[in-house]
């Protein structure tokens, strides 16, 4: 038996769906936490909510999911992230969030509270504030000639919002350090108490560029936890938006990564197509970004007529222009120089991390829930994974390259065996707790729920993909020259809103 | 690269007519760039987009009004990197408790006279964020708005709408 399973047995939580939940002792928290370390679990996820401590696992070889809960009654729980470093961004949120302290933790800086939230209302971590409004203490940089640059939080470009301290010896970077939190918007606690319906058009305003996936992963955590079937014709439809939005956001993100590289051919070729990717969503569900068609039950509407051979068209066009581009990047040699060698992430930590999306498959971890924890219609239809060893930011283009070409076969597929019938089901507003993993853009997107007995929203948690890629900008950076940096960091294209929540 | 730079230059080009001018948005200016000087900006205008906590879909819009089918750059309209160098800030988000102070200080920053464009739903009235305690609210709660161009996020041709109404009354000289 999985140790992570037999962790999660010792005291199981009833009607927490796909995946089982236990209830863990400090010791039970513990050994997950040396598990963690020991690299034999992966970290999917580690929310607070006031008296408690929720941690999503994944054990890969025995192909095991489970969330683990350790009750803190006094607030306190023993630190993941002393035993294993990814999971202290994570323990740092919950601690501004919940107030909940990780005995150990490394690292008690207030992460997403700048100590400027409003106190008119009531929060749940008022005290946790007066902390974090006393200034920001940088990491201290001692050596010789070093000097550093503030960037941000306001950047020069249409980007958002984080400020980034670059200590650098001469050109070169000997540390990044990344603060974050800018964009935190309390989304989490606006879903507190709201209806499900409510609660997934939030999701799909967390990260605006991965709204389907998202929104997907809350609805999907909604519907395990109210144990509802969605028709098949609904997961389809729903594989359809999330594929074009894969195909919209690669697109987007090549031309921008070579533009970055001063190759602004690149960007006018991209941005055109990625222009008519919106234009096909917009035809076949009304909106550029499919912005609220994801829904709790299945889809919002039926596609219009005629969108699904506007789809069939973006397929044709960007298979016919695609080829192209990809020759163009692949032979350009002021390009290739910028892009092959810079920003090198190596496989043993995106596999601490459990980096997922082009930051993981570029640097040797193959992890796509499409594939690894699928869910209709992925099970059915098979999704290819393209992988690669290097961790430059020439990898992350490539993958992005397959994972383009791969999505079309998909869209192809999904338009051809569209099933018949719903779209769309009633789901009733009962009590539950479920998860999801959906695969967004840029990785796995995790949703937690628990739903009241009405049916509404008594704690909800999204985890984006960016939480676990983070991080590792900040090691793909050392060594490598300041105006390397808006490259490398086009290659990860974090969400800064995703992670700030 | 030759093959398709000259493809290139044998293809219609894929930018579109410029949008009709929408009159409620032009009524909208007129009160307020009458506080302007009558300094015309000769047909160009300089913004500084600025992300207050939004989602990014905005921004996303905001992209799109580059490439080649708005060509934002062919109006004399074109992203600065300075707030010392801009006429206009695009702002979107609710503006987020956490980035109310980064915008005060690049609205100072801006030199007069100069205007300020709220953007999207959150940037009009924090939209679905609203009523969160880390959110201060709309773009108007924490400076002077001249412009509000809504929408979830708005498409690029109501970005562009509003800027041309923009333009136009700028360069009458207000
Ligand atoms: S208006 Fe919509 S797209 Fe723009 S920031 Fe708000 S939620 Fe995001």
């Amino acid at each position: 038996m999985s140790r992570l399973l037999a962790l999660a047995a010792e005291t199981p939580a009833r009607g927490h769906r796909p995946w089982p939940r236990g209830e863990v002792d400090a010791a039970g928290w513990t050994a997950a936490g040396e598990a963690l370390a020991a690299g034999s679990f992966e970290l999917l996820g580690l929310w607070g909510e006031r008296d408690a401590v929720h941690m999503a696992l994944r054990e890969p070889q025995a192909d095991v999911i489970a969330v683990l809960t350790l009750a803190c009654p006094h607030g306190e729980h023993p630190s993941i992230g002393r035993m294993h470093p990814p999971a202290i961004r994570l323990e740092r949120a919950a601690q501004d969030l919940h107030g909940l302290r990780a005995v150990g933790l490394p690292d008690r800086r207030p992460w997403l509270d700048h100590g400027r939230w409003r106190r008119d209302s009531v929060g749940e971590a008022e005290e946790a504030s007066s902390e974090a409004a006393a200034g920001y203490p940088f990491l201290p940089v001692e050596g010789e000639s070093l000097h550093q640059i503030p960037v941000g939080p306001v950047h020069a470009g249409i980007i958002e919002p984080g400020h980034f301290r670059f200590t650098a010896q001469g050109e070169t970077v000997v540390r990044l350090e990344q603060r974050l939190g800018y964009v935190h918007k309390g989304v989490e606690a606006l879903m507190v108490g709201a209806d499900a319906a409510r609660m997934v058009a939030l999701a799909g305003r967390i990260s605006g560029d991965a709204t389907v996936a998202h929104a997907l992963a809350a609805a999907r955590a909604v519907e395990a936890a109210s144990a509802a079937e969605v028709p098949a014709r609904g997961h389809w439809l729903r594989a359809l938006m999330a594929e074009i939005e894969r195909v919209a956001n690669h697109l987007g993100d090549i031309g921008a990564i070579c533009n970055d590289a001063a190759f602004a051919l690149m960007q006018a070729h991209c941005s055109a197509l990625r222009e008519q990717a919106l234009r096909a969503a917009h035809s076949a569900f009304g909106h550029r970004m499919m912005r609220d068609c994801v829904v709790v039950g299945g889809v919002a509407a039926e596609p219009a007529s005629g969108g699904l051979d506007a789809v069939r068209a973006l397929v044709a066009l960007v298979r016919a222009r695609f080829p192209a581009l990809v020759e163009l990047y692949d032979e350009t040699a002021s390009l290739q120089d910028r892009t092959v060698g810079t920003g090198v992430v190596g496989e043993a930590l995106v596999r601490q991390f459990a980096a997922g999306g082009f930051v993981g498959r570029a640097s040797g971890r193959g992890f796509d829930a499409r594939r690894d924890s699928p869910y209709p219609p992925y099970d059915a239809l098979g999704v290819e994974v393209p992988i690669r060893a290097e961790g430059d930011v020439d990898a992350r283009v490539w993958i992005r390259i397959r994972e383009v070409e791969a999505s079309l076969a998909l869209l192809d597929r999904l338009i051809d065996e569209l099933p018949g019938g719903p779209s769309r089901v009633a789901v009733p507003a009962r009590g539950g707790e479920g998860m999801a993993l959906v695969e967004s853009f840029r990785g796995d997107v995790l949703a937690w729920v628990r739903l009241g007995a009405g049916g509404r929203v008594e704690r909800c948690h999204l985890r984006d993909p960016s939480w676990f890629q983070w991080p590792l900008l900040e090691a793909a950076i050392e060594g490598n020259i300041v105006a390397d940096f808006p490259l490398c960091n086009k290659s990860f294209n974090c969400s800064y809103s995703g992670h700030d929540l | 690269m030759r093959k398709i730079l000259l493809e290139s230059l044998l293809r219609r080009p894929l930018t579109e007519p410029p949008p009709a001018l929408d009159d409620a948005e032009l009524a909208q200016l007129g009160s307020a760039l009458e506080r302007a000087t009558r300094r015309g900006l000769g047909r160009s205008l300089a913004i500084r987009e600025v992300d207050a906590g939004s989602c990014n879909g905005c921004e996303l819009e905001i992209h799109a009004l580059g490439n080649p089918y708005y060509d934002l750059e062919r109006y004399g309209i074109r992203f600065v990197a300075s707030p010392r160098h801009a006429d206009v800030l695009l702002v979107t988000g609710p503006v987020t408790c956490n980035m109310r102070e980064a915008l005060l200080r690049t609205y100072h920053a801006t030199p007069d006279p100069k205007w300020v464009v709220a953007v999207g739903d959150c940037g009009v009235d924090a939209g679905v964020f609203a009523g969160s305690r880390a959110v201060v609210g709309g773009v108007g709660d924490v400076i002077p708005v001249d412009l509000r161009i809504p929408g979830c996020p708005p498409t690029p041709l109501a970005l562009l709408r509003g800027l041309l109404a923009l333009l136009a009354r700028t360069a009458e000289g207000g």
